[in-house]
């Protein structure tokens, strides 16, 4: 119960942050990228601060032998940086620059209710889906 | 400076949001693991479920309370199955995404996380830089 509410308030003030910092806007994602043009650098603070926080908080926590709600920290165990890291950093980067979502903002922008958002979100899916049907061959 | 203020707090209130998932129950918020965790066979669903339905509810919530414009997304569509379909194909294959590596894989020092958002970053900014024809 405790478990579903965090997730609840979590993903809530997530998405706060996600429309509060613009990442929901394909305009200002791109003008982000756009470094050689018009380049917006709101996004910088985005990550910056988002960042600042995360390299505080999580050397603090993760100190700790467990979390508050359960009995382990749920991490990545993956060390090695290979190619699918790389490949997959780069495909990611490139839809990224394409369109102007990642998942987050994406899925946190179906509130707004414009059907080209439920698009890129479905074909996201479909890339995902695809890659776990190569995976498995 | 300070029109950059609004996108400073809502990375704090994105890294807060972290935090706060990594101390009470000990996830990593990472939201295309999280969306992956939901669509496929994945077991305690719920909480992952809850997290995704909370993601727009809370970009709901802020821009009622704050009457902010909602901003146009891109509607050129083509560019948006082709993005969609390569962010989809990227995040699964490389373990991750903005929240993910960015936010916190380098909260947590971790090398392939920094070298996966330095990589993101590169691509991203590139590929912008060629197609800028076509996005606006």
């Amino acid at each position: 119960m405790m478990k579903s509410i965090l997730a609840l308030f979590c993903g809530m003030l997530f998405g706060v942050g996600l429309a509060l910092s613009g990442m929901t806007d394909t305009h200002k994602v791109i003008g982000f990228l756009d470094i050689f043009g018009n380049w917006m650098p709101d996004l910088i603070f985005v990550m910056g601060a988002a960042v600042i926080t995360t390299l505080l908080s999580f050397s603090i926590i993760l100190r700790r032998k467990f979390p508050l709600l359960d009995n382990k920290f749920y991490l990545p165990t993956e060390q090695k940086l290979d190619r699918k890291l790389i490949l997959g950093a780069a495909l990611f980067g490139i839809g990224w620059g394409v369109y102007g979502y990642c998942p987050g903002p994406a899925i946190a922008a179906l509130a707004y209710l414009q059907p080209v958002t439920i698009i890129f979100v479905l074909a996201m899916t479909a890339g995902m889906v695809f890659i776990n049907v190569l995976n498995n061959k | 400076m300070i029109e950059y203020l609004p996108s400073s707090i809502g990375g704090l209130l994105i890294g807060l949001a972290a935090t706060l998932m990594l101390v009470s129950i000990g996830r990593i918020t990472g939201v295309s693991g999280i969306y992956w965790g939901v669509i496929s066979k994945q077991s305690d669903k719920l909480w992952r479920l809850i997290f995704v339905i909370g993601l727009p509810l809370g970009t709901f919530a802020f821009h009622w309370i704050s009457q902010i414009e909602v901003p146009t997304a891109n509607t050129f569509y083509l560019n948006a199955v082709l993005g969609g379909f390569i962010v989809g194909m990227g995040v699964k294959l490389g373990s991750g995404c903005t929240s993910g590596h960015g936010v916190c894989g380098i909260g947590r020092l971790s090398p392939r996380s920094l070298v996966a958002t330095l990589v993101f970053m590169l691509t991203g900014i590139v590929t912008v830089a060629l197609i800028k024809q076509t996005v606006f």
